[in-house]
């Protein structure tokens, strides 16, 4: 279905080996072993910081890698560091996280089939400035809209980081969807159009749930960029009281010394835990998704 | 993509109906590229002839700021560390990305794994909470200083100390390699079979197989890693601001282009010079486009280019 994994190939068989080489057990060992030690280096970071926050304050630099005393005081101390509970910031990032991905599937998808399977003047001008926006830095834009959203009220609250959304400002996302959409069979419109649907029927009964996928592309890199984002709600959110999660680490991490790491560390983690469950429950639209936009454009 | 309908009045008028629903389906892009990326982008050209402190008025200066910003030493610092930060990591991602793509590509048991195991912290990479970590493994107590003890070395704040603290943050641009080799791996996909059965048959080795077949067809995907991760490094902020608390330091040497450019304008709301900033950035990303593109010719392979 995906544009990528259309060739001769199940891309997820693991028995596919390029050049037909025949590895010997010996090379394959070896290879393996590199291969977990890479991903072993790679994540004991991760893990180290996991295993720290589990571990009383005090035995965090002195003690070995496994805890001796297994505790969660760090995540609750944490939990109440601040002026506000992290259960504040959370509810912040969750429902600036929600309304972007509502903003994003919305908006990109629209534009995204309009470009991809309509005909009107102007359309390769449309896709070329959808491409060329890609590549825009936003400090380009940052200075005028925070004189425009400050200027009519908006700092401290959330709309300069959700409006954008609703308006296929994400122009990646309009290029991923067209791009899918684009290698759904045409047959499919032209029977619809037959059956008395109009371009809006046509997009809602007909593309969109056969654009599913690419839709959950876009919904959880939409989620996971605008949890992660720092810069954004650093310039609008001063308030702590509409601090997100990010901003709240970081003058968490300004307000503490070595005294408090362990609930700082309890923090951080929990702070990653939904991009984990996402990247778990749905790998597959991830490394797909990103696949997909990459590999032919 | 010409579709096959008789000409009748009824076609017309279907067109019409459909580049208005088009119209109407592109209003909220639209409106975002006018207010949210158009006009700013204008008025953020304007503003950067101004000296503009926020709560007065802007005041036409010309060319001050971009003169200004060529002597400003805090700039070329943070042009310097941009640089590096960019011209070392980028590659040195991209090689990794590659080299696993390769040996994942081998059809391993456990190749989903491990690809899921690489690809995770690149979604990690840009948090707060992966600085913060840096900051740990890379501090005077931190575990990196842990690993060295093993071997006999003794360790010292990797963060604290100007000549070593951007190699930290080069690092964590490294960790992130998991997404190019995404994007490598579904393109090694793409080459055909055949082309291998063709070289074995001709009795060429693994390498020549590499070098003559593998490597010039992969060449796209390679062009679009590096403009993609080329760009994204250039605007890198999180990692920069979090490791040195907002200020780029030790002396400056963890100053990326875009935590000064925040800094002047959201700290100290100069406007204008953030502006003239803003579009010295995007002046520079464009010429580093341009040259990749006019150099792809020579470099990069389209197969299905006769």
């Amino acid at each position: 279905m995906l544009r990528t994994a259309s060739k001769r190939v199940d891309p997820d068989a693991e028995t596919v080996s390029f050049a037909g080489t025949r590895a010997s057990g010996f090379t394959k060992t070896v290879r393996h072993l590199l291969l977990i030690g890479a991903t072993l280096v790679m994540l004991y970071p991760v893990i180290w910081m996991l295993l720290s926050s589990l571990k009383p304050q005090e035995d965090i630099f002195d003690t070995g890698f496994w805890p001796q005393t297994w505790t969660l005081e760090n995540y609750v101390n944490g939990w109440n560091a601040l002026q506000y509970g992290f259960g504040r910031f959370f509810a912040n990032s969750a429902f600036v996280a929600a309304a972007a991905v509502i903003g994003n599937l919305a908006s990109c998808s629209l534009a995204a089939f309009a470009i991809a399977r309509l005909r009107f003047r102007g359309r390769k001008a449309v896709l070329g400035v959808v491409l060329l926006t890609i590549m825009l830095p936003y400090h380009v834009v940052v200075v005028p809209q925070y004189v425009v959203f400050s200027s009519i009220g908006w700092v401290n609250t959330f709309w300069p980081l959700i409006l954008p959304k609703f308006l296929a400002t994400d122009a990646f996302f309009v290029f991923l969807m067209v791009q899918f959409i684009r290698a759904l069979p045409r047959e499919l419109d032209e029977a619809a159009r037959l059956d008395g649907c109009g371009p809006f029927g046509i997009y809602a009964r007909i593309i969109l749930p056969l654009t599913l996928p690419a839709l959950a592309t876009t919904a959880i890199f939409t989620f996971i960029w605008t949890w992660n984002d720092f810069f954004t709600p650093l310039i609008y959110l001063n308030d702590p009281a509409t601090h997100t999660v990010p901003i709240a680490l970081s003058s968490f991490l300004d307000s503490t010394g070595q005294s408090s790491y362990g609930s700082l560390f309890a923090m951080s983690l929990l702070a990653l835990a939904p991009i984990v469950g996402f990247f778990i429950v749905a790998q597959r639209y991830l490394v797909e998704g990103i696949a997909t936009t990459g590999a032919k454009g | 993509m010409a579709t096959r309908t008789r000409p009748t009045r009824g076609r017309s008028e279907y067109a019409r109906k459909e580049a208005r629903a088009a119209w109407l389906m592109l209003t909220p892009w639209l409106l975002g590229l006018a207010l949210i990326t158009a006009i700013p982008m204008v008025a953020s050209l304007f503003l950067s002839f101004t000296s503009y402190p926020l709560l007065a008025a802007p005041t036409w200066v010309g060319l001050d700021n971009y003169l200004k910003l060529a002597d400003d030493p805090r700039f070329l610092a943070a042009l310097g560390v941009t640089f590096r930060y960019v011209f070392i990591s980028v590659p040195l991602q991209l090689s990794f990305a590659l080299a696993l793509a390769l040996l994942l590509n081998r059809g391993l048991r456990g190749m989903r794994f491990y690809r899921s195991a690489f690809y995770l912290p690149s979604l990690l990479g840009a948090s707060v909470t992966i600085a913060i970590l840096w900051r740990q493994v890379f501090g005077k107590d931190g575990i990196f200083n842990d690993v060295l003890a093993l071997v006999g070395i003794e360790g010292m704040s990797w963060i604290g100390n100007p000549s070593t603290a951007l190699s930290t943050l080069i690092v964590l641009n490294v960790w992130t390699f998991g997404s190019p080799m995404v994007i490598f791996l579904a393109g090694l996909r793409q080459i055909p079979r055949e082309y291998y059965e063709a070289a074995a048959v001709d009795g060429a080795g693994r390498f020549s197989r590499l070098v003559r077949i593998t490597l010039p067809l992969l060449t796209p995907v390679v062009f679009f890693n590096v403009i993609l991760q080329f760009i994204h490094a250039f605007q890198a902020f999180t990692p920069s601001y979090i490791i040195s608390g907002g200020t780029g330091g030790p002396v400056d040497s963890t100053l990326f282009y875009t935590l000064y450019l925040y800094q002047r304008g959201f700290t100290q709301f100069q406007m204008g010079y953030a502006s003239a900033m803003a579009w010295v950035l995007l002046l520079i990303i464009c010429v580093f486009t341009a040259v990749n593109f006019l150099g792809s010719r020579y470099w990069v392979f389209y197969a299905d280019e006769k």
